[in-house]
């Protein structure tokens, strides 16, 4: 089976680490996994901010890199939601603007080849026992493009759930946001500390020491303050605890 | 031109080609349940008192032979003196109790209104799955205002037959030419920290009576 | 479920907030602008000033700037977190009795948008049936006018006071300044709402709207306000709550019982019978709506709906939603006027005041199917920290940040604020009881202010220019688009980080508005090499 790894710009740039265990993970899973160099962003912030236009070239530039391939598989949620919800709303608003079909036929094709990397891991795989090893207690933190757009549900918990040595705590309040929202973080800087402030102090309370999520930008938001907690809590993407295993373990 | 032709011209406009609904835009898939779960008569009347008790109204049962004394009892519980009674409520329910009846009159007026204690009545209908009193006005309810000033209300249920299940069975017995008024348990409110307290403006009692045939 | 441990949401009417006696905002169309020093206080709670004819935008400031103040206060966190917690915990439950909910939540979507589709056609007809059953039908385009038409109509009754319960629109028109200017007393009768008029406060939130007064303060305000309305409280007041609703009970019962003009909104208004509804809790509804002799309600045209029938979704969805209750205590049903029973004339203002403009947006419009539940509120993590009066409006949270933007326009600083007060977390839209997509409405409105475009403005369709305040945010994004559009700048710019972490540059705090970031987080550290690196390296791709 081939499948395009849609990496993501964040990852990409400050989280190649996350890339790596993607590919390690589904090349031990017996995937043929191919990175598509013309990808870039998918413009998901730009368009939450209200720059429609700016994002369409990033529309075209990735149905173009994605053109092709069976699966595309993003070890982001949001990201996720951008290339299937959000991108055939930037194609219709194209054409009801008069400005032709052409970005709406690039999203419709595309949308429903693209995979949250939970979602591949169970739904076109089919399985949850990955075969990963991380001796550490867990919790998870279901960031809301994941819950409330992708529905992934209990897939990443069940994934989680199967990794040796792993013990599994449960997050109070684990769907509420943990108040990134993009640009959000600095447009309203003060609610969105207040809101990550009440995540982590949830999360402390679970005394995990790993506080697991399926989209590092949420992560880059909670592990920046966590930082500056001095807290025996670090965040992981759950692509890495998953690819981590006896030899291999993760950093 | 006058300000409705004006509204109705920015909303022409607004929805590009007015024009009046088709037949069949009229309708709507209306495929949401006309109840949730099928139950006998009893245990409809039974759905129907728990959830008037759940929702704090007090819940007695009577067949026609205790009903006078249980009305005696509740109007004489709470020390009522006085009790306003509809034109066409059933004399002999009130057989039982020498308390003073004040008729409800076209001029009584809403502060003669507050100085009787209680006031028994008849309704329309009522929902089980939501613990609903409905009344429409009917000689055996009377008007709006006798329900809603006095601080104690009395209503009686012929079950089962005034008993349906839901709301979608409800709204097509009601005539909405008459005023209708849906009671779920007495007055409340949690307005201060959001504590409960029964009874603000409405009726802070509110005793109903399932009357069951013989 | 027990039976006791319920405590049923909170009581009231959820058809609109109260005034405040000193407070508001509004559309500032045209008209005056002069009053308004509403600031965040310490507390968290502004002091706007109200005038007739509306809110003024223009007496709120930013959103960020009174949300940084309300998040700073620890009594009004904690009150919030409270109540919105305990009533959503309460919807999960109500809602999950129905197993239809879906399709009722579906239905209650398209019976509203088949209604916008054919507004003209539908509220021709409500003002015919209504006009068949004995009452009179009003138009108004905006707040100036709905207040010069109710106005008059107090006016013509010869009284100088009116009873009124909870109403959003009479709110958002200012209606209660527009009857004080013409010496006509307003009188709130919803518990919370006769807290906030006492206390010359502003609500925050939909459904409880004092519900950042804790019981010390009521009763404080009780004492020392009461009498100066009416009957004073009893002498020895305590604060527990059930003693403060007496207290309420007694004042209030003097009013309901003399007044002979009473002022409501609806929840919702039957086409082919012309019949309006109220739903309510403390039953201050039922005494506004039958004691008087005059009835003016004031109704916003996009809470029509076309048949009898359509309440068999709306009554199911509100009150589960709203208090979380299967049904409310009380709901009062009317039809022009009955011989005998309740009041022998009756007005019924319809209210535009934006609503054709937001009619008009093809995203936006959605907006228009908002029962005013309040549950957007009560899940919103913005909301719950911000507190209502953060929004600048009469109406807050999530439902607000998309509808005042569109009723009132987003020339102020507040309004063009809005749609950013959120993270785009999507729970709003999870317990929306119409299905309103408020993300999908915050980014397009968004995308109005950042990027310009068309919009209607007073019935006129006109192109308005992006914000100033997005400049330099503008040229950054663009100026990114262009980076990531191209592979090998992307690649190249990847690089540079890298390099510049090996040369140690890691910094703590950032400038400009990356200031924002470090002041309560610390970045990323750049990788010894980005992924495509890694993957050439590796994979030789």
């Amino acid at each position: 089976m081939r499948v395009a790894l849609f990496v993501t710009c964040v990852n990409d740039a400050l989280y190649p680490a996350t890339g790596v265990a993607v590919v390690r993970l589904l090349e031990r899973l017996g995937v043929d996994v191919d990175f598509p160099a013309g990808q870039s962003c998918c413009g998901q912030p730009q368009y939450n901010t209200g720059y429609r236009y700016e994002t369409e070239p990033l529309l075209r530039r990735t149905a173009a890199a994605f053109a092709g391939y069976p699966y595309v598989v993003t070890p982001s949620g949001s990201c996720a939601a951008m290339l299937r919800e959000h991108y055939p709303r930037i194609g219709r608003r194209a054409a009801a603007e008069g400005r032709g079909s052409e970005l709406a036929e690039l999203a419709d094709a595309l949308a429903p080849r693209v995979y949250e990397l939970t979602e591949f891991l169970v739904d076109v795989l089919g399985v949850t026992d990955v075969g990963a090893y991380f001796p550490h207690t867990v919790t998870y933190h279901p960031s809301c493009h994941g819950l409330r757009s992708l529905r992934l549900g209990d897939r990443p918990r069940r994934l989680l759930a199967a990794v040796k040595g792993l013990d599994l705590v449960e997050l109070p309040q684990a769907e509420e946001c943990c108040g990134f929202g993009g640009t959000f973080a600095v447009k309203n800087p003060d609610v969105s500390a207040a809101m990550g402030a009440d995540k982590l102090r949830h999360a402390r309370a679970t005394g995990a020491e790993v506080l697991c999520g399926a989209d590092n930008s949420c992560l880059t938001h909670l592990g920046g303050m966590l930082r500056r907690q001095d807290a025996p809590l670090r965040t992981l993407h759950i692509a890495e605890i998953l690819a981590a295993t006896q030899e291999e373990p993760a950093r | 031109m006058t300000t409705k032709d004006r509204i109705l011209g920015r909303i022409r406009r607004a929805v590009g080609d007015a024009r009046p609904p088709a037949a069949a835009e009229g309708g709507i898939a209306r495929d949401y349940l006309l109840q949730h779960g099928h139950r006998t008569p009893a245990e409809r009347v039974d759905l129907l008192a728990a959830h008037l008790a759940e929702y704090r109204a007090r819940v007695h049962r009577a067949d026609p032979d205790g009903l006078p004394a249980l009305l005696g009892r509740l109007l004489a519980e709470p020390g009522a003196r006085t009790v306003v009674v509809p034109p066409g409520l059933p004399e002999w329910w009130l057989s039982g109790t020498d308390v003073t009846r004040v008729r409800d009159e076209a001029s009584t007026t809403a502060h003669e209104l507050d100085r009787v204690d209680s006031v028994v009545t008849g309704c329309a209908l009522a929902v089980a799955e939501t613990g609903t009193l409905v009344l429409d006005g009917s000689p055996d309810q009377g008007r709006r205002r006798i329900t809603l000033v006095p601080d104690h209300h009395v209503c009686v249920v012929r079950v089962p037959d005034q008993v349906v299940d839901s709301v979608p069975q409800a709204l097509p017995l009601l005539d909405p030419a008459r005023p209708l008024t849906w009671i779920s348990g007495p007055s409340a409110t949690s307005d201060i920290e959001l504590d409960r307290v029964e009874g603000v403006h409405g009726p802070r009692t509110l005793d109903v009576v399932l009357l069951g045939p013989e | 479920m027990t039976t006791d441990g319920r405590g049923r949401g909170g009581g009231r009417a959820f058809l609109g907030m109260p005034r405040a006696r000193v407070g508001g905002g509004g559309r500032a169309a045209g008209e005056d602008r002069a009053a308004g020093d509403g600031r965040a206080a310490g507390d968290g709670r502004v002091a706007g000033r109200a005038r007739a004819g509306g809110e003024d935008p223009a007496a709120f400031p930013p959103f960020p700037e009174a949300a940084r103040a309300a998040v700073r206060d620890e009594r009004l966190r904690a009150n919030l977190r409270h109540a919105t917690s305990t009533i959503r915990d309460k919807r999960a439950r109500a809602v999950g009795e129905l197993a239809d909910w879906d399709r009722l939540r579906a239905a209650g979507k398209a019976v509203k948008d088949h209604t916008l589709r054919h507004l003209d056609h539908y509220l021709l007809q409500l003002e015919e049936a209504v006009t068949a059953a004995g009452g009179t039908v009003h138009w108004a385009a905006d707040a100036a006018e709905a207040c010069r038409v109710v106005t008059a109509l107090v006016r013509a009754t010869g009284e100088r006071e009116v009873v009124k319960v909870k109403s959003m629109a009479t709110q958002e028109i200012g209606l209660d300044e527009a009857l004080e200017a013409a010496g006509v007393a307003a009188y709130e009768t919803d518990l919370a709402e006769l807290i906030v008029q006492l206390g010359r406060d502003r609500p925050s939130h939909i459904l409880v709207p004092a519900i950042h007064r804790n019981r010390a303060e009521i009763r404080d305000l009780f004492r020392t306000e009461m009498g100066r309305w009416g009957r004073p409280a009893p002498a020895d007041l305590d604060d527990t709550p059930a003693a403060l609703a007496e207290a309420a009970r007694l004042h209030l019962r003097e009013k309901f019982l003399r007044a002979k003009v009473g002022i409501s909104g609806a929840n919702f208004m039957v086409a082919e019978t012309g019949t309006l509804v109220v739903v309510e809790s403390e039953g201050n509804g039922r005494m506004c709506l039958t004691l008087p002799e005059t009835l003016i309600s004031v109704v916003g045209i996009e809470k029509v709906v076309p048949t009898f029938r359509d309440l068999e979704i709306f009554l199911q969805t509100l009150p589960r939603s709203s208090t979380a209750e299967r049904m409310n205590p009380y709901t009062t049903m009317w039809t022009g006027t009955t011989d005998g029973d309740g009041p022998s004339a009756f007005h019924l203002v319809l209210l535009d005041n934006g609503r054709t403009d937001t009619l008009a947006d093809e995203v936006g419009r959605q907006a228009l199917r908002c029962i005013r539940c309040s549950a957007c509120l009560n899940v919103c993590p913005v909301y719950e920290r911000a507190g209502g009066h953060a929004y600048g409006s009469v109406y807050p949270g999530p439902i607000g940040a998309v509808l005042t933007p569109q009723l009132r326009g987003t020339d102020s600083g507040i309004d063009a604020s809005l749609p950013f007060a959120s993270t785009l977390c999507g729970a709003c839209y999870d317990v929306c009881p119409v299905a309103i997509d408020i993300p999908e409405v915050l980014v397009h409105l968004r995308e109005r202010i950042v990027q310009g475009g068309p919009v209607t403005r007073g019935g006129v369709r006109v192109r308005i220019r992006p914000a100033r305040g997005h400049a330099a945010e503008r040229a950054a994004v663009r100026a990114a688009r262009r980076l990531l559009d191209r592979p090998g700048a992307l690649r190249a710019g990847e690089r540079l980080l890298a390099r510049a972490r090996r040369l140690g540059f890691r910094p703590h705090r950032l400038p400009g508005p990356g200031r924002a970031w470090t002041e309560t987080r610390d970045l990323p550290g750049a990788p010894a090499e980005p992924f495509r690196d890694w993957w050439a390296r590796e994979r030789g791709g």
